[in-house]
Parts: structure tokens; sequence; C-alpha cells
């Protein structure tokens, strides 16, 4: 067998409070596209990032065709032969494609940058890669495919044995994908090992020859795409074997038949946005229970993020109870009825410095308009009454909210949305990173919600819990709604989870 | 291909409607006033203007990289008191005096700059405390005006350089037009100028792609402060005074300039043709109001604010449009 171009041994990273990578080792040979797979949180970022120099390794050895490398920063990766293109074209979009190409290292003629040569390189650069474009235009000019191209020119040109291309795919459309993977196999020949990283299983069978998979950290094995079933890739991912899943199924079923006979609450058809969410039909009515499930990353944030109007759909048609509306912004899906519980609660939901009660009262004291504020004590008597309602602790009105746990923050922002007395309650991971406690209140909470009648829109990566809630099941894959299925008792993880893998794409 | 042509067009929109609006009020200024239309009207644009354009060089470097120096009047003031007082009560040579304004007004730049960039602090808070510390410094020297007799500052402000036509240009203007060619050399023809480019378009990126990024911006505030120095020096010849309350407002003359000449503030996009249009709009409109005879000369001010918000809000379109 041939030496492994490079090759990382017992490779250790620590954060504060976690241990992000723990005795990994993972090599890559020359002429091969290698995917390294594992669901977010699993160390795969953290790994790109140490080999190209943004981290120092905290333990193992790096060794470059043989020899040991010490790798200290980006440039210093770069000039080791070790070059990255980033999710975002890391790139200078005012800048001509000839610059971007050559800026650091452009040719001189006496003091002065060559011109023409530097044009005449670039245009030889690019035509490498077979493409056709004019090199003196501006960067911007140019759409998201050609800039990414751009990218791994620049990063070609470099002369490099190695290239790191990180969720490379995610902006792009069908024909830029195959755009690129051309470009990848003709790099694949010359010999450059190309670590490809995606959420995008069919891609990954596509394009790959050889992935490391990893899991919280851990190194979970390698092994050629050609002997690893969709499924068997999966499950690797998740970390559970399907007969574990399928025992935990049995234990709870959910009885209640979906309410069929009731108007819609919302309807959306063809709903969709380019680069985040492919179209899709969806019907919630009153007291229904929709749970959509697929992978981190599998465009169910996206998908839920239309319907809040906070992102802007680029096709389709949404009706509220029977009337087509555009839903501009939350505001306005908030006006009809809309609430939306982000899986970023630190970021984009709670504002750690006020107080519970100040959190609680936000949402509300929003749509009523601040001209008219709520009263202290119509306050104090909306934050009581909720953190008795969900038992938050403790259960004092005046505390910070940054002060509580995960399990009780997530609950603080639930209550912000319920004193609104929504119409549809959008939970994005509202379970994530809570104990476990905690968690099986908020599902009690949502199924108790969803009997008085609210509809609920449920996203979560954990199966189980999506099929112990939803009336029916919505299930993404690659951005895309590949499949919606009744939860009607004969539904299992297992179904799920080869839904998912193998859902029907095209 | 079209797609890409029109899109370089775009980023060229700007300096276009700025020579056209030099043109038309030239021609406006030629029909309505009798001896408007002469070489020597231009020309007299470029001596009355040239610390002007220095300063506004200075300033385009800046601002292409994203920055803003607010200091550069204070430093040009500096400049003119420092040189006053040298010359007027150490008398002091002229070739001491000026290379040690240049330093100084370079060394307070550099520091601007490395405080901007080791800090991480807005270049906008950054200068204006260089612009107050500029200044304040100008009165610790003196509170008055102090005026110039020094026979070669006189030499400077009087030399009338003949061209052909019975046309002249100054000492400074010459300067002054050096200077730009440098700039213009250096900014589309170096490394060092297209880094400068490629930090006002990414910082982010230009790390990653290894660019001396610390160096090129600190150098761009020296260059901002060698700049403003020697705008000082143009100015003592112009004046034959140095003064705590010289040049007061300069840095928004300079400012305007670079934007009305096309360069867009978020930095990354402009020419050094545009400054170069920019001051002579700055002063055409001077010149008509000065021929007009009954407008104040406070009705530049209000063309020239009219004129930023009309370039501003172009800018924004611009840019609105290369984003969607």
């Amino acid at each position: 067998m041939q030496q492994p171009v490079l090759e990382v041994r017992g490779l250790r990273k620590e954060f504060p409070g976690v241990l992000a990578l723990d005795g990994i080792d993972f090599r890559l040979f020359p002429g091969e596209v290698h995917a390294l797979m594992g669901e977010n949180g699993a160390g795969k970022s953290t790994l790109i990032k140490v080999l190209t120099g943004v981290h120092p390794a905290d333990g193992g050895q790096v060794t470059m065709a043989g020899r040991p490398l010490r790798i200290t920063g980006p440039l210093q990766a770069q000039q080791a032969g070790i070059s990255t293109v980033y999710q975002e074209v890391n790139l200078c979009p005012n800048l001509s494609v000839a610059e971007n190409l050559f800026i650091g290292r452009e040719p001189r003629r006496r003091g002065l940058i060559h011109w023409s040569e530097l044009r005449r390189r670039a245009e030889a650069s690019v035509a490498e890669l077979d493409l056709d474009i004019d090199v003196t235009a501006r960067l911007d000019s140019f759409s998201i495919a050609i800039q990414q191209l751009v990218a791994i020119a620049r990063a070609v040109d470099v002369e490099a044995k190695v290239l790191v291309l990180d969720e490379p795919t995610s902006s792009l459309d069908r024909d830029e994908v195959v755009q690129l993977f051309t470009v990848m196999r003709r790099l694949r020949e010359r010999g450059v090992a190309i670590l490809f990283v995606s959420h995008f299983l069919d891609q990954v069978y596509e394009i790959c020859d050889r992935m490391t998979i990893l899991r919280n950290g851990r190194l979970e094995g390698e092994y050629l795409t050609r002997d690893l079933s969709h499924v068997q890739l999966v499950s690797r991912m998740i970390g559970s074997e399907l007969a574990d899943l399928k025992s935990l199924a049995a234990e709870s079923h959910r009885e209640t038949a979906a309410p069929e006979y009731r108007s819609p609450f919302l309807v959306a058809e063809k709903l969709g946005r380019r680069g985040a969410i492919e179209p899709y039909d969806l019907t919630v009515r009153p007291g229904e229970v929709v749970g959509l499930a697929g992978l981190l990353g599998s465009g169910r944030t996206e998908a839920a993020r239309l319907l809040f109007g906070a992102d802007q759909a680029d096709s389709g048609t949404v009706r509220v109870n029977g009337h087509a509306t555009a839903l501009r912004g939350p505001r306005a899906a908030i006006g009809h009825g809309i609430a939306f519980c982000s899986e970023n609660r630190k970021a984009e939901g709670l504002v750690g410095e006020l107080t519970v009660r100040e959190n609680i009262v936000l949402a509300l004291q929003a749509s009523r308009g601040w001209l008219r504020p709520l009263s202290r004590t119509a306050q104090d008597d909306f934050a009581l009454r909720w953190i008795r309602a969900l038992d938050i602790r403790p259960g004092d009105p005046e505390a910070p909210v940054r002060n509580l746990s995960g399990g009780n923050q997530q609950k603080v922002l639930l209550a912000r949305w319920l004193i609104t007395d929504p119409k549809l309650l959008i939970l994005d991971e509202p379970t994530r990173g809570i104990d476990i406690g905690a968690k099986a209140e908020i599902q009690k909470l949502v199924a108790g919600l969803a009997e008085k009648g609210m509809s609920v829109l449920f996203i979560s990566a954990e199966l189980e819990e999506v099929l112990r809630l939803s009336h029916k099941i919505g299930v993404l894959r690659d951005h895309r709604v590949v499949a919606q299925l009744a939860n009607d008792g004969s539904l299992t993880p297992e179904h799920l989870m080869e839904t998912i893998a193998s859902g029907a794409r095209r | 291909m079209n797609t890409t042509l029109t899109a370089r067009l775009r980023g060229q929109v700007p300096l276009l409607v700025t020579s056209v609006l030099l043109v038309a009020m030239f021609s406006v200024g030629s029909i309505q006033y009798e001896g408007f239309f002469s070489g020597q009207v231009l020309l007299n644009l470029l001596i009355d203007n040239a610390f002007l354009l220095v300063v506004a060089v200075g300033m385009t470097f800046v601002i292409l990289t994203g920055g803003i120096d607010l200091s550069v009047g204070a430093v040009v003031a500096l400049s003119t008191m420092v040189s006053a007082w040298l010359v007027e009560k150490h008398h002091w040579p002229i070739l001491v005096v000026i290379p040690l304004v240049l330093a100084i007004g370079t060394g307070l730049g550099w520091a601007m700059g490395w405080v901007v960039h080791t800090f991480e602090i807005q270049p906008f808070i950054v200068t204006l405390a260089g612009m107050f510390l500029a200044r304040g410094l100008c009165y610790t020297i003196s509170v008055e005006s102090v005026s110039i007799t020094d026979p070669s500052y006189t030499a400077m402000a009087q030399t009338r350089i003949p061209l052909p036509g019975g046309t002249f240009l100054s000492p400074s203007a010459v300067i002054a037009v050096l200077v730009a060619a440098a700039a213009f050399l250096v900014l589309h023809h170096t490394r060092f100028g297209r880094n400068v480019y490629a930090l006002g378009g990414s910082e982010q990126s230009a790390l990653l792609m290894g660019l001396p990024v610390a160096r090129t911006r600190i150098t761009v505030y020296a260059i901002s402060g060698f700049c403003s120095a020697l705008g000082g020096v143009l100015l003592t010849f112009y004046m034959l005074s140095g003064y705590g309350l010289h040049a007061v407002g300069l840095e928004l003359d300079a400012i305007a300039a670079v934007v009305i000449g096309g360069t867009l503030l978020t930095g990354g996009s402009g020419y050094l043709v545009g400054t170069v249009l920019g001051v002579a709009v700055l002063g055409l409109i001077q010149t008509v109001i000065s021929f007009q005879g009954t407008l104040s000369s406070w009705w530049t001010r209000i063309v020239i604010g009219a004129l930023l918000f009309l370039f501003i809000v172009l800018q924004r379109l611009i840019t609105a449009r290369r984003h969607t």
C-alpha cells in the first residue's frame, strides 16, 4: 500500500471544559477524495481547524509524506501544502479574479506589478480547472459557485498536496455541484488528496473513495465508501444501532389520532428558498403536532424559518386560516398567531442580562407595541403564573436569565411565546442540551398544548422524541422534504432512519 | 460576458458621474461668466487646492481600507504651527524644518494606525483623539497666529513656474501633482497598493490569504499622516503663517472630495483619479461662486452638502445592487 500524504496519530484538542478531539487517527492518501463524516459537534470542524493551523493541537502527531509536521498557523499550513477552501468564500469580492488568484505573490517587473503576466498566469490557472471566465472581472460579478472554484484554483495553485473543502456545496445548486465535482475529479487524477466535508450523503457517495467517521470527538472508524451502506453510515454517525432504537420506540407511542377533520390552520404550497430549502408542501391543523426529522443541517430549521417569516421564501404560497398571506417578517407571523422558539436560545432568543420576568413579557409587550406598556402588576402576574405553570426554577421572577440552567432557560423562552397565546408554536430543538427530566417535562407540555388545540411544529434530532409526540412527520434530507409520514402507530425509528438515509432524491 | 461587462461599468459609475459633473460645471461657468473659460482658471484650481489634494490623497488610502482619518486637518494646523515657530523664533533652515515636520506627521499617523490595529479600536475614535491632540499641541506653541517672514518661505509662496500660453503654476501645485502621481502608481501598481484594496474588501480573507494585514493598515495611517504634514507645509507656503485655527474642518473637505470622487466609504473600491476629480469639483464650486459674485461663500458648503448626499445615495444604490 502506498504511503499516506498526510497522517495524524492520537490527535487531541481541548477547549475549556470540552474535549473536542480525543485521540483521533486519520490518514489521507494522494489521489483520493476522503469524506469526513459526523454530526454537528462530532469534531469535524475542530479537526479541520487543527489541520489548517487555525487552532493549535494539544497532543498527537501529524506527518506529511512521512516527515513530521508542526502546524503553527494558516500561512504555514499553506506553505506546507495543506490548502483550505472554507464554506464562505474567503477571497476579496472587490478584486478581479486574477488578483484574487495571485495577491501577495503577484509577478513584478521593476518593482511594479506585471499586469499582463499576471493575467496570463491567471488565465492558465483557471483553464486548468476547465473554467472559461474573464479573469479581469471583479470576483463578485460571478456566482458563488464560480467564486468557490476560483478559491480552489488559488488553493491548488499554491502547490497544494492536500486540499480541504469544508462544506463547499452547501450554497450550490445541482448543476454547480456537478461542475465542482468535475474539478475535484480532475484534481484527484493529478494526485491531490482531497478532504471533503459535507452534510449531503448523496454527494459523499457520489464523489468519495473513503470516509472517516467521527462521533463525539472520537474516531468511529475509517471505511471504504463502497463497503458502507447509507443506513450503516447514518447509524454510525448517530451512534445507536437500529435494534436499540426499536426497543425505545416500543415503550410508548402516541395514541391520539391526527385531527384530520378540522380545517387546516396553515397550508404551505411549494414554499422554498434557494440555497436553504427546496420547495415543500405542508399542512398544519389545529391541535396537530407536526414533527420535522432529519440530520442536523438537513434543512429543518430553514423550513421552519420560512413559516415564521424570519427568512423570505422565494417561491410558493402560505395560507393561514384559508387566507393567502405573505409572511414578510416575524412581526407579520406573530400577528397571525405564529410563534418561534429558536434552536439557538442564547443568541437568538433570550436576553441574558434581563430578568426572567422581563424575558417572559418581551414578546407580549412587542406585540402590543411599546406605546402601551404592560403595568408592573400585570407583568408580575404573567411571570408568576408561567413560572408556576412550567415549574421554572428558581421561581424568582427577578433572577437574571443567564443564571438559569439550559432547561429552565428553554422554559422561559416557551413561556414568552405561550403568553402571546399562539395558534402555531414552532419549536426548534427545544430539548437539545437539557437534562432528561426537563426533556420529559417539555414533551409533556407540548402534548398538553396540542390537546388544547394549539398546533405545534416540532423539530428535533431525536427520532424517538419526534415519534412520541407527532401526529405527522416530515422527513428532511439534503435541504429537501423527502417524505411526509402519518404517525399511525406502525412507524418505527428504523423506518425514519431508513427514510433519512435513502430518501428518494429527484 | 455581458454580466461581467455591466458589473465592471457599475464600479465606474461614480467616477463617470463626477467627470460629467466637472465638465458640466466648467461649461456652465464658461457660458455664464466672462473670463471663466481660460487655462489659468483651471490651473488656479490646482494652485488654490494643492494642500487639499495632498491631504485627500492620504485620505484615499485610509478610506480604501475601510477606515477614516479625522485628524488630518489638525495635523495640517500643527504642521503650519511647528514650521512657523521653528523658522521665525528659532531661525532653523527650511531644509531642516520641512523633513522634521513630515516626520512628525508620519509618526503621528503611524501611532494612530498602531493603536487602531493593536487594540482593534474604531479608527473614527482613535483619529478623533489624534485630532484633539494635534489641535491642542498647536496652542502649546502659541495661541496667536505666527506670521512667517523668512525669505525661503516667501520665495516658495511667490514663485511662479511659467507654462506655455502665459499660464503658470506654483511650486506647491507641482508638488501636489507629483504626490498624486506617486500615489496612483503605488495604489494601482504595487503589491502594497493591492493589499490596501484587499484589506478594504475583506479583512478576514486578506488574513487567510496570508497578506500582511497589520503592516498594511498601519502604513496606510502613516501615509495619511505624511500627506497631512505635507499638506501643512504647502498651506504654510500659501498662508505664510502658522496658526492653530488653520484648516479647521479640512478633514471633512478631504472626506467629501474622496467620496465625491467615487471611493466607497466601506472600503475596497475607488480610484485615485476619482479623488483628484473630487478635489477639482470642490474647487470649481468655489470658483463658480466667486465668479458669480453676489452669493455668499457659505453657498459653497450648501452645494457640497447637496452633492455629498447625492453621491452617498448613489454609492448605496450601487452596492445594494451588487449584493442581490
